[in-house]
């Protein structure tokens, strides 16, 4: 049997039952291969339950530093029997299976093509420990320990990480570094150690991430960051699956750095809302007032919030909404991730509305763009809506340090205080006086007797005057058409990278990708490897919408657009479609919806299959990813 | 009717202890119809601002949807207003309080906006204590629709159209009162003297303050057979009269020994309550329900001031938000900076 082989290059996958710990002993391999300096993506793949129900963490290690899913399993390690048939029919031929041999493996599960490693995880906790919740959550570690051997973690990183962890708390310490060598010292004892696939701190890893300093967090604390750093200073939100973290965070970073030190009081407020209708209209109403203001939800709430957020496009109010998207539509798949709420975000409520939407790829971009959405939705004076979905919200990613340039100031956009009211001549809350469709807003309580006006969902005139004239309602929606043209110069451009050169092509059509979000990493890697094939793609990463020009320059140039995205309709390809003209001919769509993130195979094998290539090109394919 | 307001006042109109006259705290001529409740509710919140010395700029007004949420066009002119959507005015007033802790917040909604598709925003706006005045322009029907009934139309109460309600009437001002509401009212529209006070006592209170108001509606509602007519209710009515003297002013009127109770508010202002027929206690939540319960089941309609807390903490207080309003801070009271930055990444690593 041909053993898979490699070097820091491979996909570990763990299966468990949920609400036994594990998701925190995976959590340390996973940061012990990022602490020797080696790429890896973690992503925990879990059910929508408290405890008992099947649930994995897939752990991928590339040296030249792809985060996305790559697709397959190298080496499964086991122990939940709940999914043992299915766990061990998921791994590669030439691949690796660790389990639980306390009890014996049943004959069925025997595969000829894959090495099995036996460990008795369950004899040996219950040897060692003597109370039921120790026995289970150590023989979480004690398999970390195994690994460590198999895999060739240094060891020291592990008991270091157990430190940080477990700070103060010698005891606890202890066990855990009891457990971690028990578990190695029965490999070595066992099994030939390490095996041909495993780690090597600096090896063969690409340039720039050996020198750079990144950091491993997850999208929603990183977007709790930026609005801390953003200035918000009021979030109303009601808890939803994957967006409570988000909240969860910014409560946990504002306790800390935003008391005021003179008083002890709160330079912000959390209301948990009683649903997401409250939710954003608690955050329209403090936009109204001046407060940079938020909310985090996820599809069903998006839905709820629609009828507000059509109401601040009318009366043209800044607010925020960070959508961790998942698996829709209605309850769908809670804890699985989608980004399917493309077109319900870009045409959200009733009427003719459009939104301005930002599309984060990276927990720095998270951070960035959260920043920026508060600047643009004063400046623009519209909700702001940012897509992130479960994958980049909820795991922990691999990213360039966050950045913060303290000459920063926050764009309020037009906004008349006292003086300015004194100033301005002939204001009226609705003129056009720039002609870039943004008007001059006031703040309740700003001057005595100038600048008040009623907002209202209703239609009026250029003065905020109730008007029910077809020519006053024309003339405002159109202007709000200009306003969102306006906004394509202000919304983060899209990304484009040189050309790679191919050297022996097989096409002589020029193709192109274009991109967004969580499906950039598998695209890329989609895009490196079809290149070695012989397809040349151009890539375009979108990055907001109201689409940026050169979108539609990118598609003009080439014969074919492939659009990679994760759900069943192609909502980013019809909003390409709706909005740029482009006959749907041109767009080819490249999906995957089946609640995991898009797999980097998935996406080559998608586009071979478009090119209609032999079907000897194509990569071999895990069943759950063909 | 014209649509024109003249610009006209009478030049030696009283001016408030701001120098301003009434005419400063009036808005835009109603367009509702003639001899509507709705449009005695914004004179005499006009009167309550005016006599109270408010500044108008410092005043903002919310509402839902409905005949009663226009009415904040028709007051304060001077003030910023938000008309939202239906039923939701409470989560934008929870929003903007938190947002601006300075400003005196009105909000006007209908039975409808507050008692059908806002009642679970109601429910938890009393929950949270927003610092607000919430006044309910109460007439049992859809006056927008045309006069379907609404959820607080009384059992038995028949429609234009002849049909008797088969449904329990919601009593709003006792479900304030259960929900923990610090300041409870219910008055008529039809009545100034009692509701000019109450609006301004509420507006002095330091947290939630709840006035449902008997409003009737002359075109769909105001017939025989309705309960919530201008005849039946004036028929009905079981007043506990108030006056309402506030912080700056002394207290100049005389009141005969045991006709009386004063209660003082948070800012200092004195509400007196003269007695009503019956024994009354203000603050005393289970008493209140009891004797709004016993008039309703009498056929009665008790209003006045029916139950007042005045030191219970409002939201702001409550999450000990910071005394300056939270729209005023800037850069360097809400961004930590570079440094902290940095060191958050060094945890990441």
């Amino acid at each position: 049997m041909k053993q898979i082989a490699g070097i820091n290059d491979f996909v570990v996958k763990f299966a468990n039952v949920n609400g036994t710990g594990s998701a925190s002993a995976n959590h340390l391999f996973a940061k012990s291969i990022f602490r020797m300096g080696i790429p890896v993506s973690p992503r925990n793949i879990f059910p929508s339950n408290i405890q008992g129900l099947p649930t994995w963490y897939e752990v991928r290690v590339s040296s030249k530093g792809y985060l996305g899913r790559r697709g397959g399993v190298d080496l499964m390690v086991c122990v939940n029997p709940q999914s043992m048939e299915k766990d061990v029919a998921s791994v590669e031929p030439g691949g690796y299976f660790l389990f639980d041999n306390t009890k014996p493996l049943a004959p069925h599960l025997k595969r000829d093509d894959i090495t099995y490693f036996g460990v008795p995880l369950t004899q040996m906790c219950m040897r060692e420990y003597d109370t039921p919740r120790l026995q289970q959550l150590l023989k979480n570690v004690v398999y970390v320990g195994v690994l460590a051997a198999l895999l060739d973690i240094e060891f020291p990183i592990l008991k270091n990480l157990l430190n940080d962890q477990f700070k103060g708390k010698e005891k606890l310490i202890s066990s855990n570094v009891h457990a971690l060598e028990m578990g190695y010292q029965y490999a070595t004892e066992n099994f030939q150690c390490p095996l041909p696939i495993r780690l090597e701190s600096g090896g063969n890893v690409a340039p720039h991430i050996l020198e750079s300093e990144h950091i491993l967090m997850n999208g929603n604390t990183a977007v709790a960051l930026g609005a801390i750093y953003g200035g918000a200073t009021v979030a109303a939100w009601y808890p939803i699956t994957p967006s409570t973290s988000v909240v969860d965070a910014f409560a946990k970073y504002a306790e800390r750095m935003r008391i005021d030190p003179g008083t002890g009081k709160k330079n912000f407020a959390i209301v948990q809302a009683e649903d997401e209708l409250a939710a954003i209209g608690m955050v329209i109403g403090a936009g109204w007032n001046g407060a940079r203001a938020f909310t985090a939800t996820s599809g069903p709430g998006l839905s709820l919030m629609s009828e507000f957020l059509g109401l601040a496009y009318f009366a043209e109010l800044p607010a925020v909404l960070i959508d961790v998207q998942r698996s829709g539509p209605s309850t769908g798949m809670p804890t699985r991730s989608q980004q399917s709420d493309i077109l319900a975000a870009a045409y959200a409520s009733h009427g003719d509305t459009k939104h301005v939407l930002l599309f984060p790829a990276t927990p720095r971009e998270c951070f960035d763009m959260t920043v920026q959405a508060f600047d643009l939705a004063e400046q623009l004076q519209t909700p702001i809506i940012m897509m992130s979905d479960l994958d980049l919200g909820m795991n922990d990613w691999m990213s360039p340090p966050l950045e913060w340039d303290d000459d920063y100031q926050m764009q309020r956009g037009k906004v008349l205080d006292a003086d300015g009211l004194e100033e301005a001549k002939d204001w009226g809350r609705y003129v056009d006086v720039d002609g870039d469709g943004i008007c001059y807003r006031t703040l309740p309580g700003a001057h005595p007797d100038r600048g008040s006006y009623f907002t209202r969902g209703s239609s009026k005139n250029e003065r905020a005057i109730y008007s029910e004239s077809g020519d006053d309602y024309v003339q405002n929606v159109d202007r709000l058409v200009r306003k969102f043209e306006t906004a394509k110069s202000y919304v983060p451009a899209p990304k484009t990278h040189p050309p790679i050169k191919v050297k022996k092509p097989k096409t002589k059509l020029n193709l192109g990708a274009v991109f967004f979000g969580t499906s950039a990493s598998p695209a890329y890697e989609a895009v490196e490897t079809l290149a070695e094939m012989g397809y040349g793609i151009d890539t375009m990463r979108i990055r907001a919408f109201p689409f940026h020009e050169s979108l539609d320059q990118f598609i003009a140039d080439h014969d074919r657009v492939f659009v990679i995205e994760q759900n069943r309709d192609g909502q980013m390809r019809q909003l390409i479609m709706n909005e740029c003209q482009i006959a749907p001919s041109q767009l080819t769509s490249v999906l995957n919806y089946s609640g995991t993130p898009i797999t980097a195979r998935s996406i080559v094998r998608q586009i071979l299959e478009a090119l209609e290539a032999k079907s000897a090109d194509v990569v071999s394919l895990h069943p759950e990813t063909a | 009717m014209s649509y024109l307001k003249p610009k006209f006042r009478h030049p030696n109109l009283p001016t408030n202890a701001l120098g301003y006259t009434v005419a400063d705290y009036e808005g835009s001529i109603s367009t509702l119809c003639a001899g509507c409740g709705h449009d005695s509710i914004s004179s005499a919140i006009i009167n309550a601002c005016f006599q109270s010395s408010l500044e108008p700029h410092k005043i903002a007004k919310l509402s839902g949807i409905g005949c009663s949420s226009k009415m904040p066009t028709y007051f304060l002119g001077k003030s910023h207003g938000f008309n939202s959507v239906h039923g939701r005015m409470p989560s934008v007033a929870t929003g903007a309080s938190l947002a601006n802790r300075g400003l005196t917040y009105i909000g006007i909604s209908g039975d409808g906006d507050t008692a059908s598709i806002g009642m679970g925003q109601f429910v938890h706006l009393i929950r949270r204590n927003v610092n607000m005045t919430y006044i309910v322009a109460n007439n049992g029907c859809y006056g927008l629709t045309k006069g379907q009934d609404s959820a607080t139309a009384d059992l038995g109460s028949v429609s234009k159209y002849g049909a008797v309600n088969p449904f329990d009437g919601i009593d709003l001002a006792s479900l304030a009162m259960l929900q923990g509401a610090g300041f409870v009212g219910r008055s008529f529209s039809g009545d100034k003297e009692q509701l000019e006070p109450l609006i301004r006592a509420a507006m002095s209170h330091q947290g939630f303050a709840f006035i449902d108001v008997v409003s009737p509606c002359v075109t769909f509602n105001n017939h025989q057979g309705s309960t919530k007519s201008y005849a039946e209710t004036r028929e009905n009515l079981d007043a506990m009269p108030l006056d309402f003297v506030p912080m700056r002013e002394e207290i100049t009127t005389q009141y005969d020994p045991g006709t009386t109770q004063g209660v003082t508010l948070h800012d200092g202002s004195v509400i007196h309550l003269h007695k009503a027929s019956h024994e009354y206690r203000t603050n005393d939540r289970t008493a209140a329900l009891n004797a709004v319960q016993m008039a309703t089941q009498e056929g009665r309609i008790l209003t006045g001031l029916l139950f007042l807390d005045p030191n219970s903490q409002n939201l702001n207080q409550n999450l000990n938000i910071a005394s300056k309003p939270l729209n005023e801070l800037g850069k360097n009271e809400l961004c930590p900076g570079s440094r902290v930055l940095n060191s958050i990444n060094e945890g990441l690593r």
